[in-house]
């Protein structure tokens, strides 16, 4: 390992790493604009200068591998003078419009132009001035104020995969651009947002809202996929301004997916904002109690077996738990959680989970995708199999119709009976699977809710345990949920108990009369006309097709109003801080359930939340420990029969709304006709 | 490029004509397979040429770079890159004859400024301009490598040096007449030979190689 001095500490580093990584790790810090990370090495920005001893001039550290022996001195009189000097350039053409831009009090270059910029311009000469580009609804630009590091065009290439931001024209006539008037097609694109080291590239929905410093900022979760990326929101008073992404390195890296980052002004319209009853088949403005009393008239002698539960997509675990407990109380066994119907969660929790982990993506040397399109399921998470192809070490074959997933892959075709060859070997990819030490298979969630998902999932199951997908220390069977909720729900048992019925069962009983009263909790993505004569209790925050068919509504609160815990499709525990308060007369879902459990006479043994979680913890022990995956062992799951469907279809048609929040928001629906085109399905999801 | 200015005008589609194709698929077999990309320039080089007309000089339509695009498997924008990076790709259209004068120090030292006047006189139009016939655009460049014989206008292909607004003003009749114009150094010298005379290497070489 080579030694280097770092000014006069000395260290000793990987080879390989860059001068720039060494004075970091030495503790200096050294300024940049085009180096990142996560992209490739650019060096076209020349503010990482650092002088080197026996070299004639400074060097540009990000793009310098250390090397034996080397004396960096980064705070000399030679670097100073450098650092100045490419300050004085970068701020040629630069406007220096900071209080009419929106990075002001958080831009790269405002922060470094303290330290290097010298308080007055020499120049005489007009800057020039560069013609915005459109690059979609989301992207707002200003390119007169771009300094040309070119981070934005090696995320669109390097990571998202959408090679469509280049630099044009050289010299003084280079301008960063698509070249053709189109939005960007990417998922990520929010993500050049963060990247972007000046005001070039702003959010277009946040332009001219706010200053940094006014903002509250709260740590959470996103749930608008099941990846469950860690985010920052920043509110002001009773609004929420903007979505961030946080770092975790083992879920969504730094990364944020559009619809994560953009949707949030749908939670501020189709607010349920107060109880509704249903009178004379309208939904009429109630107060709590009334709503409360039409609830417990018409459960009164009703018997539990008549009574069932499904719970949405976006449920956090505690109103789940709670939801159960009322419903056992009930004398009730008929709950869901999985209101697509998806196949998991009888059996080992192994049978549901991405047993590899969302970082494991990055160890698989081949990984078989079946029915699945992480691009539209889980956008970060595809990131992740791109860097892993990118890295020429993963072979990747889908079992499902061919879409651009970003990377290049072996298509198997949609057919699912490939699964079964694959697993008894008579399948060429079998032996691609045998042979590679750490094999994955990805199956969808759209492949487990069809009417043979069962099957699926033991087809799938029977190539991980025929193909050597279970190892010491690696499981590499993963199913990729898309709902935030998933996990946890069935994590906590909200699935039919003995003699219960599924959300199929339910919607059935509902039809025929059978099940009299249904509680649907944000449960938005089932076939309402199905629900018959039931009396429908709806316990959400939006206005969606849920409430549109409910006879009480009780206003609940959306994930940035309310404490909660969601466990991600690894398995990972993660809590939600509450960053706004609920809208009107709303409130937190478990209290909701806590008051409603007093009204009917079966009062739940919790008053805070810190109770519920306690009281969850003890019932489902991993639920404690936040922020860590617990594994589960390879136990049984899936009933081995016959997949008699046809070919696998992609879950996900338009991306932007696959929730409720999504179909309230303007952005998203913005998106939809800029990005994806007129004549896209309202609907996000199949059923 | 930041001389050209004006619309560009929608040309609906481009394809190589068979005999442009096989040139092209001539230079797409120089490189290994996968790196067809490689290819660019000199596909972008033969489409131009192959848009030059009776009325116009070659240039880069959209199309053109997306078929490349197409035809080399490599993402569109990385193609629009390399053709307006070099001023040798035209991405509007020019005129039959682009005469393109150099002004850098040297050429502008030894008079490119009356060069420039002299174009403009007999084309009847400004740099950056191209004129109503479509038989000229002017604009200027950047150092073409031809300084010793300064100063020079390049005109499509060919290089006219050792130029002043006489010889000037006769390249761009002759143009004008269809006729071709002697290339090279306008007052007689041989390519870059001191334009007194030689003043060493003046009897033949003795010895080997003689």
């Amino acid at each position: 390992m080579p030694k280097i001095t770092i000014d006069d500490i000395e260290l000793e580093v990987e080879p390989g790493l860059t001068v720039l990584q060494a004075c970091e790790l030495a503790g200096k810090e050294v300024p940049r604009f085009c180096y990142h990370e996560r992209l490739s090495v650019a060096g076209n920005c020349r503010m990482c200068l650092v002088e080197m001893e026996k070299a004639p001039k400074p060097i540009a550290s990000c793009a310098m591998p250390v090397g034996e022996g080397m004396k960096i001195k980064t705070d000399s009189e030679m670097v100073k003078k450098a650092r100045h000097g490419v300050m004085e350039f970068l701020l040629i053409n630069h406007p220096l419009d900071c209080p009419i831009c929106d990075q002001g009090g958080e831009c790269d270059l405002q922060d470094q132009a303290m330290g290097y910029g010298f308080d007055r311009s020499r120049y005489l000469e007009m800057k020039r001035a560069v013609d915005d580009k459109y690059l979609g609804p989301l992207v707002k630009t200003e390119m007169t104020r771009c300094i040309h590091c070119t981070r934005c065009v090696r995320f669109a290439t390097e990571v998202a995969g959408v090679p469509e931001l280049g630099a044009t024209g050289r010299g003084e006539t280079m301008e960063i651009t698509t070249y053709v008037e189109k939005a960007l097609s990417s998922e990520l694109s929010g993500n050049i947002i963060d990247l972007c080291p000046v005001g070039a590239l702003t959010s277009k929905p946040y332009a001219f809202v706010a200053r940094p410093w006014e903002l509250k900022k709260t740590e959470s979760i996103d749930v608008t996929d099941a990846l469950g990326s860690n985010i920052r929101i920043d509110a002001r008073g009773p609004e929420i301004l903007r979505v961030l992404p946080r770092v975790n390195e083992d879920v969504n890296e730094e990364w944020l997916s559009d619809k994560a980052r953009f949707s949030y002004d749908g939670l501020l319209r189709q607010r349920l904002d107060k109880p509704y009853v249903r009178r004379d088949g309208k939904l009429r403005p109630a107060t709590w109690e009334e709503a409360f009393a039409a609830i417990v008239a018409r459960l009164a002698n009703v018997s539990g077996n008549k009574i069932a539960a499904i719970a949405g997509d976006l449920a956090d675990c505690e109103s789940m738990f709670a939801l159960k407990s009322l419903m056992t109380s009930l004398g009730s066994t008929n709950i869901d959680c999985r209101q697509d119907g998806a196949a998991v969660g009888e059996g080992s929790r192994s049978g549901y989970l991405f047993n590899s982990g969302v970082a494991g993506i990055e160890q698989a040397d081949a990984i078989l995708l079946v029915g699945t399109n992480p691009r539209t399921e889980a956008a970060v998470l595809n990131a992740r199999i791109r860097k892993r192809f990118l890295s020429g070490k993963a072979k990747i074959a889908v079992i499902g119709p061919d879409a651009d997933f970003t990377y290049k892959y072996q298509s198997l075709g949609a057919n699912p009976p490939v699964l079964s060859d694959i697993a008894s070997g008579s399948h060429a990819f079998a032996e691609t699977l045998k042979k590679a030490s750490k094999p994955m298979i990805i199956v969808g969630s759209g492949a487990l809710a069809r009417a043979d998902g069962a099957a699926v999932l033991a087809a799938a199951r029977a190539v991980a345990d025929s193909c050597g997908l279970i190892k010491d220390g690696w499981n590499g069977f993963n199913v990729l949920q898309r709902a935030a909720s998933r996990v946890g729900g069935l994590d906590l048992g909200f699935i039919p108990g003995a003699g219960g019925k599924g959300t199929k069962a339910i919607l059935d009983g509902a039809s025929s009369g059978e099940i009299e009263v249904v509680y649907l909790l944000g449960a938005d993505e089932i076939d309402t006309k199905r629900l018959g004569k039931a009396f429908v209790i709806y316990q959400g925050h939006h206005g969606d097709a849920g409430a549109a068919r409910a006879d009480v509504i009780l206003p609940g609160a959306a994930y940035t109003e309310k404490d909660g815990t969601y466990v991600n499709t690894e398995g990972r525990v993660q809590r939600a801080l509450r960053a706004v308060f609920p809208v009107g007369d709303a409130r937190d879902d478990w209290a909701i359930l806590r008051a409603l459990s007093e009204r009917l006479g079966k009062k739940l043994p919790f008053d805070t939340i810190e109770a519920v979680q306690t009281l969850m913890a003890k019932a489902v022990p991993h639920l404690g420990n936040v922020d860590e995956t617990t594994p589960a062992s390879w136990g049984a799951f899936g009933t081995a029969g016959t997949i008699t469907g046809g070919d696998f279809t992609y879950p996900v048609d338009n991306y932007y709304m696959t929730d409720a929040i999504g179909r309230a928001s303007i952005t998203m629906a913005k998106c939809i006709t800029e990005i994806l085109g007129q004549g896209t399905p309202r609907t996000g999801t199949h059923g | 490029m930041s001389t050209q200015t004006g619309a560009i005008p929608e040309v609906a589609s481009f394809v190589f004509t068979p005999d442009y194709l096989a040139q092209a698929q001539a230079v797409i077999a120089k490189y290994p397979a996968g790196r067809q990309a490689s290819a660019v320039m000199p596909l972008l080089d033969l489409a131009q040429r192959q848009m030059a007309s009776d009325k116009s000089g070659g240039w880069l339509p959209r199309v053109a770079m997306d078929y490349i695009a197409d035809m080399l498997d490599m993402p569109a924008i990385r193609v629009y890159e390399v053709a307006t990076f070099y001023t040798m790709y035209k991405t509007r259209p020019v005129g039959k004859h682009h005469v393109e004068i150099c002004t850098n120090l040297p050429c502008w030292l030894r008079g490119s400024d009356k060069i420039v006047a002299a174009c403009e006189k007999a084309t009847g139009i400004k740099l950056g301009e191209t004129s109503a016939d479509g038989m000229f655009t002017l604009s200027h460049a950047e150092c073409l490598g031809a300084c010793v014989n300064a100063p020079m206008i390049q005109i499509g292909d060919d290089y006219f040096e050792d130029l002043d607004e006489t010889s000037t003003a006769s390249i761009l009749s002759e143009l004008k007449l269809g006729n071709k114009p002697k290339t090279g150094s306008q007052i007689g010298r041989k390519t870059c030979e001191p334009a007194s005379g030689l003043t060493s290497l003046t009897e033949p070489t003795k010895g080997r190689g003689a």
